[in-house]
């Protein structure tokens, strides 16, 4: 069964590393739906998120493949345990009267999206959330007419009490490659 | 001192004896350090012969291999070699000469993106921004090369890193790699578990790969304490003796009937630093379909990737196989042996020669002559199909193919890295018409060093494997593979370069001429003229299953090409 998995991957700062993690997933056939990219707050680390598509084979593949790459350090599948998510999203929409204006307030309130630009004719929301939201906005928004739209990428994070990231229950390790 | 010379000396360091190379302008500061270094210099004709001299270096001798380019043309040339090492495993260090740093970008002269290019076919690589971090570089790429699953590793050095002042620390090379695990810790539950499943078969069968060349002993140790069936992989020959009671043979599409057969109907497959490749398993939902599959391999990468293993052991063969054996005894599999040594006695090697001399009984005369005690190199084609089921060697690490890549033009090349790894052993290569000219330059090589190298081309004027496949799958429309209207006179050829030329047109000269050109120890081109018609049989054809294995002149009364379909 094809599932969303949302894999967090460490990697060395070093030149070139995307290209290879891009070349991996390029050469292999896997799908990459959303990526971003940040530093980690270890110095000389980023962190970059994967949402990627697949059966369990695949993602297992993908994990695996992913953590023969001598820059890559640690390849977490959320997936399988609790997590946090979230997306940035820029929402450009069009203002056609000022009856609408009242109302896509109304909705960006309810949804806790700020206003990032005004215009006559048209108003710039931030939005942040879970994947749900971020549709359940666009679908709200799509009746006023959305000119534009941006998204920065999902980034997760397991849901657990230790602060050192070393002790997440997923790291990929040895142990679970081969079960 | 400067870079170039820190780059000698750090691989001196690392025990480098032996270079394969071709200098260039962005490489010219290091070749000017080579001038004063200690290590010796082989002069390739072509850098992508130096590439697969440098694997042959490694695949005989288990030393890193080093090979040296300059930029843009030069190292695109080493990309094939590179490809070729990377997907069989072999540890190689290219090292590439750069333009300089300020040019980099500009589509300056010989400039190419060597780093990119080479990212996909190599285990990794490096672009080398300050000289003071040459000797770490150089010690991780040797590091990350030869350990784990080996591979190749690229170093490139534009040309001012080569010539800057190295102001660093030569002894600090603490290897900086958190993302590697060279060593991968075995996991005793999943040998638990395998033990289990080896005690519970009744028809088991352990398939090793070019993985196991390293651990050839344990290899053998565990097979004989079991009195398991082995069967090698085109790849794993020599890892267990060819020949041996409880050898099988090679599978997949050109396998042998008994090592095919014995995959379709085991209980229990053990993959052994094998990585079921589709040349092996054929149709994979047809592969091994009644086998419970424990597979080990260094890379867990490759467990489940293909074919699902139900126990997984990640590890190296040379600590699972012992952990292994010490649990384990004789196992009592009479009757599945009696049906392996029916069908073994049924589908011996055969093939026919009521022609003219065919390639086959050229290579089995070699296999006589030497008694498979040298170092074989193929080329790729039919020849080398012959070659790895009538001259397998009985050593680990003296069969040397592109199984792979399957690399037409390897086979000259890696003899002659062969013969640097081993100096004064008998190499022999053998060569088709058709890729032995893909690399043929490097006669010259041989030449020079007076290499003890005996080049067998089985010279049926085609592209054989290629027309065997337009033959059987393409109404026999033989588009571009006629070669003998335009072959050179390989013999001339031989003479030209300064080495004995033989040409060869019947068996009662074969038989005879072979053992006495082995006999001279000097580099040789014999030159085969053998039937144009001859097939590889048996053959899965692409996409079956390895239950549909065309039997064609195995079978003992079978007409000559009409093969069968047999279902077994
Ligand atoms: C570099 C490269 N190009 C093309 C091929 C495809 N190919 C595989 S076998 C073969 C024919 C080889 O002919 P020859 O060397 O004469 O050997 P034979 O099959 O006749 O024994 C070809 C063209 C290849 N393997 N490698």
């Amino acid at each position: 069964m094809k599932n969303k998995h949302i894999l967090s991957v460490s990697v060395r700062d070093e030149p070139g590393v995307l290209v290879r993690i891009a070349g991996l997933f390029a050469r292999r056939g896997f799908n990459i739906e959303s990526l971003a990219v940040a530093p980690s707050g270890q110095e000389g680390i980023s962190r970059t998120t994967f949402v990627v598509t697949g059966d369990d084979n695949d993602i297992n593949q993908v994990e695996k493949q992913l953590f023969k790459l001598i820059d890559i350090i640690e390849v977490t599948n959320h997936t399988d345990a609790p997590f946090v998510d979230r997306e940035l999203m820029l929402v450009k929409v069009r203002v056609s009267s000022p009856d609408d204006r009242v109302e896509i307030r109304q909705i960006a309130q309810d949804f806790r999206a700020s206003i990032v630009d005004v215009h006559r004719e048209a108003l710039i929301f931030e939005v942040t959330g879970d994947e749900g939201k971020m549709t359940a906005f666009i679908d709200q928004m799509r009746s006023f007419g959305i000119i534009e739209l941006i998204r920065s990428g999902r980034v997760a994070l397991t849901r657990s009490a230790a602060d050192d990231r070393v002790e997440q229950p997923n790291p990929l390790n040895f142990r679970e490659v081969a079960a | 001192m400067t870079g170039a010379e820190i780059i000698m000396r750090a691989l001196e360091r690392e025990g480098v004896q032996t270079i394969f190379g071709h200098p260039g302008g962005a490489i010219m500061p290091i070749y000017d350090a080579i001038y004063d270094s200690p290590i010796e210099h082989v002069l390739v004709r072509h850098e992508q012969a130096g590439a697969h001299m440098a694997d042959a270096f490694y695949r005989t001798s288990g030393k890193v291999g080093v090979c040296f380019a300059t930029s843009g043309p030069g190292a695109t040339n080493l990309v094939t070699g590179l490809a070729t090492a990377q997907m069989d495993s072999s540890a190689v260090v290219a090292i590439t000469g750069n333009i300089p740093q300020e040019l980099i970008g500009t589509d300056g002269f010989q400039e190419a993106d060597v780093y990119g290019i080479t990212m996909p076919v190599t285990k990794h690589n490096y672009l080398v921004k300050d000289v003071n971090d040459l000797p770490r570089v150089i010690r991780e790429a040797f590091y990350i090369a030869s350990t784990g699953r080996p591979g190749p590793v690229l170093i490139d050095i534009p040309k001012d890193v080569q010539i800057a002042d190295f102001t660093g620390d030569f002894d600090d090379v603490e290897i900086d790699l958190p993302g590697y695990d060279a060593k991968v810790p075995v996991d005793m539950t999943q040998v638990e578990a395998a033990i289990e499943a080896i005690k519970a078969a009744k028809k088991p069968i352990m398939m090793v790969g070019g993985g196991a060349q390293t651990s050839s002993q344990e290899i053998m140790d565990f097979a004989n304490k079991l009195g398991i069936p082995v069967i090698t992989t085109l790849m794993g020959i020599g890892a267990y003796p060819a020949g041996d009671d409880l050898a099988l043979g090679m599978p997949g599409m050109h396998g042998t009937v008994t090592a095919n057969r014995a995959i379709t109907h085991c209980d229990l497959l053990i993959g052994a630093g094998m990585r079921f490749d589709d040349r092996v398993t054929g149709k994979i939902s047809r592969f091994a379909k009644n086998a419970t599959v424990v597979h080990i391999d260094i890379d867990p990468a490759e467990l489940s990737k293909l074919v699902h293993a139900h126990v997984p052991v990640a590890g190296d063969l040379k600590d699972v196989i012992p952990a292994l054996s010490s649990k384990l005894d004789k196992l009592v599999i009479t009757e599945w042996w009696d049906q392996l040594k029916e069908w073994r006695d049924k589908y011996p090697e055969r093939y026919k020669t009521d022609k003219p001399l065919v390639s086959q009984e050229v290579i089995e005369m070699f296999h006589e002559a030497t008694k498979g005690d040298c170092v074989v190199t193929t080329e790729v084609g039919q020849h080398q199909m012959y070659a790895a089921r009538l001259f397998p060697t009985s050593k680990p690490r003296t069969f040397l193919t592109s199984g792979g890549l399957g690399t037409m033009g390897f086979g000259l090349p890696a003899a002659v890295g062969a013969a640097f790894a081993r100096p004064g052993e008998q190499i022999v290569c053998i060569a088709g018409d058709g890729s032995v000219q893909m690399n043929i330059q490097e006669l010259a090589t041989i030449k020079k060093h007076e290499l003890p190298i005996i080049i067998a081309i089985t010279n049926n004027g085609v592209l054989g494997m290629v027309r065997q496949w337009q033959e059987m799958f393409f109404e026999e429309r033989y588009s571009e593979i006629y070669l003998a209207d335009s072959n050179p006179d390989f013999q001339k050829l031989a003479e030209a370069y300064g080495i004995d030329g033989y040409t060869v047109y019947d068996r009662e000269t074969a038989k005879s001429l072979i053992p006495e050109v082995l006999a001279k120890g000097k580099p040789a081109v014999m030159n085969f003229v053998v039937y144009q018609s001859e097939h590889v049989f048996p053959m899965i054809p692409s996409g079956a299953g390895l239950d549909e294995m065309l039997i064609g002149d195995q079978e003992e009364d079978s007409a000559p090409i009409e093969s069968q379909l047999v279902t077994s």
